[in-house]
């Protein structure tokens, strides 16, 4: 078959308001496949950034615990401690020296994962921190694997029944859990399944601390019920939204005019382009489930890392709140960063650039398009 | 303005919300003058039920009326979630609008600083100062302001962008008008929809941060009436007496529902002014085309 | 309604109608059809629902749209009728569909080949792999792109305009269709790759005997690529012919006035625009439609016309729906071009060596231009060529930017700020009416800022300022109550030049005024420009890649090209016989709409 479109005019020949194949250079970097990756220095930058990030975190655990009370020691023991056990708690928190100095030692000791002793259970506060981990890790694997698939099904499904009763009805359900405080819905959940409706399940979540929490599927029902139901509607709502903004897009209605299958439509041309919502509001769960992770963990009980924190700050065991916020915090952090780049990598325009150029504040702006977290 | 304003009125959900938010904020601030009782005053039976004509709610578990704790319980949390709320608007609009017309790396270093304090679940901020520094209302309610602010920001500088790049603003510019007159006249009315949106969802947040502060024991001191407490306080007696715990917990469902079914109308009355399309979109088209050529050019 | 049938027609389209859901009707009673490697141009403004038709022939459309009536045979074989999955089947690959925006039309998350094996191996799954490789290098070659590994692994975004639009082409010729339908496909590009995919169509169509359906509401491209014409107006078919009878001899009032209303890049005539607006949708008169701006009308166009042959003198297959044909050709000569004498221009501005640049990328290069008092120069070069960066500069929007600017014999700085005086003589008019304004203010509002600023006025001087400057632009002077959202584009554009002209300005610099507005509503601006510029002797900047426009609107024209100003002259002169050969190439490439020989 002979090439009808034949007079292509040499490159040289071709005026500069030609833009034909002004594009070539951009797909340079793609035609050598060994190269290191386009967004390899954007990663480098990223992980700068985070660090930093993180550096200043730490400077605003240290200042809220040490630094901005007048005399954490007295803060920590009380108005009726007395003067030598105050003194000898300055001395072994090193508040007598100069402030910069304790950030430096602080923030030395906390690189390496050392936070000090317990002052409640002279346990270091690095072990608490790892002894509870497991626990909320468990917890939270739980509610993901379940939250985010039912969330990405059913968004899919009522995107594309949009404005159908079954959407509506559920965007209503939507409004309500995501409007309601997470122990509002421990309560309403331990009122219905434990105690007066269906006494099924227990209110407390006694575990056994030599078993692996997964095991005892049966004190992590409620919690993670609860925490599912405070994540799943805003992630299903983003899912959705996502999904029928891409459903209207024009390459959308294009794939449709070429006869392509509806199935195909959705799964193979609108589900891809959803996708980086979806993983930047998984990362905004994050927030979401640590937060109300710890009043969660606190109504059932639930021998987690936010339940540690919220005993350690009834104490004010200074060296374990830093240890847990500034755990908790650098996750977030760690979290994001990792979104950041599940998110270059999916998205070919991105990924195939040398300044990927995430648009500043996505995830802030997910957060309104989902009703907030 | 007034269309936008007539739409909300015929909007099914926002009224329910209106209804909602406002049975509630109403009976919080008439609620102590009605109360029955005095809130601290021990009149009946420990998680006595209830039944006594006096007591609707029956009591708690010092034996206090707990339709009058809870007629005297709401000021204190909705309070201080209106206070923190509008003062995260107002200081997180301000920083916000005057990062998103500043020179790039200030802009940059405010975005940056509020991925700092995102990094923080909202409540662990609140509890880290609470815990260490005290728990004054002011202190929890600027906490709490502090907390929301990043959002605010974040949202303010992204329509003020979006709002910036759009000509009206620039032709302001150009005839010279003052930059006051540019924020307060040009700006500021095109991103209030947004901002006033994002004031109901935090109404929302506030009130989940408040009373989830003041369910942990952080909060109000007993032994004052406020919702959170009062749920925190009668937790233990909940199989004998659960109205003492539900009573509280409807009202503050029943808010953070109010406020989140008006924010909602809110955003759906402002995303449908829209404009005529046709002309639009071929004119969308022909800028996009020239956008990419032009970055094509430069490249 | 009798159409009169063709029996060898590839595709025929008989009373289809487009309607909103429960709603009022987008197009009605549209009926036409197309012979075998013909290409049929649907031509009309927006809101006459072009885009509607295009995909109704496909069977679709769009969320909240049912297609309401009609048949659309092709090949014997009504689309209308035909169950999901036939239709499925049909789409692609006996009819398929370009859409306008290459850019939005390519998924972004997909390669290039797997988009072109998708539609194969959706319609043809028996077909092997080297068999589908084979089938995509052909389709490929066809359309003019290159079919190696490397370039079938590109994303979207790797491509440039015209080579997207060709992909969308490849696409949409992959399983040999017999009708392409085509909805303004090349907007989005310049005019030199514009001129370069619609040769690629044309050869398509006429050695496969492909049959295409051209939408489109650029007259220019339709005369230069077409067949045979389909003229609509809010919804129906107010005319349809042969193209040189529709260009030549248009019978429709409508249709000679959208003619009228166009600028030609072939010769300068004075462009007429046609009163008022095309109707809403739920606004549009129960008889004819266009009689409400028709010079013509009468008590009998009341009564809906129906779309006849009107006469043997209008030739084979000429249908108009009119009470009141215009039989007479229409006279396109150009009017004699105006003479300027030398000693008459006086430069109201002078720049000299302007250089600027964004950042690291240097946008302007020793830029020199003189603006002759008076007159209107016009500033044209592709995108990127910094004419936008050249006229910000002008009013002190640009920063990094050097050189001298001489105005009325005073030396002004280029960057930094400026008096109020020397702000309110030189006015800026943007490009998007729809971004000018702000949109809680009233047009009122807008304008009395303006005035109260630059005048120590009292409000009620200023609010007769107000209703002096809505005259001058041709607008009720009740609109000074409205919202900007409750007037359409055109009015927003006079609006926004109201603005300027309550300043009392004497430099008017206009970026591409008129490039998102209808051509019969850039008419009326362009009008009103000429108009301004003879009572008031403003000097106008009119920035533009519309080389049509050039021809209407400016004495002079300054072409710019990669930050450089490469020719200078007349516009007359420079139009006709252009120099350096960067003019040369756009000129030639730009569509006429006056038939050239050959």
């Amino acid at each position: 078959m002979a090439t009808i479109y034949s007079e292509q005019k040499p490159p040289a020949a071709s005026p500069p308001w030609a833009d034909e194949n002004a594009a070539d250079e951009g797909a340079r970097s793609e035609r050598t496949r060994l190269r290191l990756p386009a967004w390899l220095p954007w990663l480098g930058g990223r992980v700068l950034s985070g660090l930093a990030t993180a550096f200043v975190i730490s400077i605003l655990v240290f200042a809220a615990t040490q630094a901005l009370p007048s005399d954490p020691a007295r803060v920590i023991l009380g108005p009726d401690a007395t003067e030598a056990s105050i003194r000898t708690l300055q001395a072994q928190l090193g508040l007598d020296q100069p402030i910069l100095v304790q950030y430096a030692k602080w923030a030395g000791r906390a690189l390496t994962g050392e936070f000090g002793v317990s002052l409640d259970s002279s346990v270091p506060a690095g072990q608490i921190v790892a002894d509870r981990f497991g626990n909320s890790a468990a917890l939270m694997a739980v509610v993901l694997a379940i939250a985010v698939p039912l969330a990405f099904l059913g968004g899919v499904a009522l995107a594309i029944r949009r404005d159908s009763r079954a959407d509506n009805w559920a965007m209503n359900a939507i409004i309500l859990f995501k409007a309601l405080p997470a122990f509002v819905l421990a309560i309403g959940l331990i009122l219905l399944l434990s105690t007066t409706v269906f006494p099924i399940l227990p209110a407390v979540s006694l575990l056994d601390p030599e078993v692996s929490p997964l095991l005892q599927p049966v004190y992590l029902v409620l919690p993670a019920l609860t925490l599912i139901l405070t994540v799943a509607p805003f992630l299903l709502r983003l899912v959705r939204s996502a999904m029928i903004e891409t459903l209207e897009a024009d390459y959308v209605a294009a794939a449709r005019l070429r006869g392509i299958p509806e199935r195909r439509i959705v799964w193979a041309h609108a589900v891809p382009n959803a996708l980086v919502p979806v993983i930047q509001g998984i990362a905004l769960t994050s927030r979401l489930l640590l937060g109300g992770g710890l009043i969660v963990e606190v109504v059932f009980s639930y021998p987690g890392i936010g339940n540690a924190l919220n005993a350690a700050i009834e104490v004010r065991d200074v060296p374990v709140i830093q240890a847990i916020t500034l755990t908790m915090a650098v996750g977030v952090v760690l979290i994001n960063l990792l979104a950041d780049v599940a998110t270059v990598l999916v998205t070919p325009k991105l990924r195939t650039s040398s300044r990927p150029r995430l648009r500043n504040g996505t995830r802030a702006k997910l957060k309104l398009k989902a009703g907030g977290v | 303005m007034t269309t936008k304003l007539s739409a909300l009125r015929r909007d099914p959900q926002a009224r329910l919300g209106l209804v909602f938010a406002g049975s509630v904020l109403a009976m919080a601030l008439l609620g102590p003058a009605i109360a029955p009782q005095s809130p601290l005053a021990l009149v009946g039976p420990t998680y006595g039920l209830p039944g006594d004509p006096g007591a609707l709610l029956g009591y708690d578990y010092l034996g206090r009326d707990v339709l009058s704790r809870l007629l005297a319980g709401g000021r204190s949390v909705l309070w201080m979630s209106f206070a923190a709320s509008a003062i995260a608007l107002a200081l997180g609009a301000v920083i916000g609008i005057a990062a998103g017309l500043s020179k790039r790396w200030i802009d940059h270093a405010v975005v940056w600083g509020t991925d700092v304090l995102l990094a923080f679940p909202d409540l662990i901020l609140v509890l880290l100062v609470v815990s260490m520094l005290g728990r004054e209302p002011w202190l929890i309610v600027l906490t709490v302001a502090v907390s929301f602010v990043p959002g605010v920001i974040r949202l303010a500088r992204g329509v003020t962008l979006g709002v910036v790049s759009q000509e009206y603003v620039e032709a302001a510019r150009l005839m010279g008008y003052p930059w006051w007159r540019v924020v307060l006249l040009e700006i500021l009315p095109n991103i209030a929809t947004p901002l006033l949106v994002h004031l109901g969802i935090m109404l929302t947040w506030a009130v989940g941060v408040l009373s989830g502060l003041s369910f942990l024991g952080y909060g109000v001191a007993p032994p004052a009436a406020d919702w959170g407490l009062m749920i925190n306080e009668n937790r233990a007696g909940l199989m004998i007496q659960p109205w003492a715990v539900l009573a509280p917990v409807a009202m503050i469902g029943l808010f953070a529902l109010g406020t989140n079914l008006l924010a909602e109308s809110i955003s759906r009355a402002g995303s449908r002014i829209g404009v005529r399309r046709g002309v639009k979109s071929r004119a969308r088209t022909q800028m996009r085309g020239k956008k990419r050529r032009q970055r094509e050019n430069q490249a | 309604m009798s159409v009169v049938p063709f029996v060898n027609a590839l595709l025929q389209v008989r009373d289809l109608s487009v309607a909103i859901e429960d709603g009022p009707e987008i197009v009605g009673e549209v009926s036409f059809s197309v012979l075998p490697g013909e290409i049929v141009g649907v031509v009309g403004e927006s809101g006459c629902g072009k885009t509607s038709i295009a995909t109704a022939l496909l069977g679709d459309s769009r969320a909240g749209a049912v297609i309401s009536g009609g048949s659309v045979f092709l090949d014997g074989r009504d689309i209308l009728a035909l169950t999901e999955a036939e239709r499925q089947k049909v789409r692609g690959a006996v009819i398929s569909h370009v859409a306008q925006d290459p850019a939005l039309a390519l998924n972004p998350m997909r390669r290039i080949g797997s988009l072109l094996a998708e539609v194969l191996r959706v319609h043809l799954p028996d077909l092997g792999k080297p068999a589908r490789e084979a089938r995509i290098a052909e389709a490929a070659a066809d359309v003019g792109l290159p079919a190696t590994r490397e370039f079938l692994r590109r994303f979207p975004h790797q491509l440039s305009g015209g080579q997207q639009q060709r992909v969308l082409l490849a696409l949409a010729v992959l399983l040999r269709p017999r009708l392409i339908v085509l909805d303004e496909p090349t907007t989005a590009l310049d005019v030199t790759t514009q001129a370069r995919v619609l040769a690629t169509l044309r050869d398509l169509c006429r050695t496969r005997g492909i049959g295409a359906v051209y939408v489109s509401h650029d007259l220019a491209v339709v005369r230069e690529l077409v067949d045979r014409v389909v003229v609509l107006y809010a919804g129906h078919i107010v005319e349809s012919g042969g193209r040189d009878q529709i260009f030549e001899s248009p019978a429709h009032p409508y249709t000679r006035g959208l003619l009228d209303a166009v600028p030609d890049i072939a010769g300068r005539h004075a462009v007429r625009p046609i009163r008022g607006h095309a109707p809403a949708l739920q606004d549009r008169p129960d008889g004819c439609r266009f009689a409400p701006r028709c010079a013509l009308a009468s008590a009998s166009c009341a009564q809906r016309p129906g779309l006849r042959e009107t006469g043997r003198d209008f030739g084979d297959r000429r249908l108009v729906a009119c009470h009141h044909p215009i039989r007479d050709r229409r006279d396109d000569t150009p009017i004699a071009s105006r003479l300027i004498s030398a000693a008459a221009v006086q430069p109201l501005a002078v720049l000299e060596g302007v250089s600027a640049s964004y950042g690291d990328s240097q946008v302007l290069f020793d830029v020199g231009l003189e603006l002759p008092k008076g007159y209107c120069t016009a500033l044209v070069g592709e995108s990127g060529s910094g004419k936008t960066t050249f006229s910000r500069a002008l009013v002190g929007a640009v920063e990094d930017v050097e050189g001298t600017f001489d105005y009325d014999g005073r030396r002004v700085r280029l960057s930094g700020e400026r008096d109020i005086d020397l702000r309110r003589r030189i006015q800026y008019i943007f490009q998007n009416p729809f971004r000018a304004l702000n949109p809680r203010q009233t047009v009122g509002q807008i304008l009395r800022t303006a005035a109260l600023h630059f005048f120590p006025i009292r409000s009620a001087d200023a609010d007769r300022e107000v209703a002096e400057v809505l005259e001058r632009v041709a607008l009720a002077p009740e609109l000074a109550r409205r919202y900007p959202r409750d007037l359409s584009g055109g009015e927003r554009q006079r609006v926004a030049i109201a603005r300027a002209l309550i300043c009392k300005p004497e430099l008017l610099i206009c970026d591409e005024i008129t490039s998102a507005l209808d051509v019969s509503v850039q008419a009326a601006i362009i009008d009103l420009l000429r108009q301004l510029q003879r009572e008031s002797g403003l000097t106008i900047l009119f920035v533009t890649h519309d080389l049509g426009v050039v021809r209407a609107v400016a004495d002079f024209v300054a072409v710019l090209q990669h930050g450089r100003i490469v020719e200078h002259g007349p516009a007359d002169r420079l139009l006709d016989r252009p120099e350096h050969p960067y003019t040369r190439a756009p000129i030639a490439d730009s569509p006429r709409l006056r038939a050239t020989a050959g």
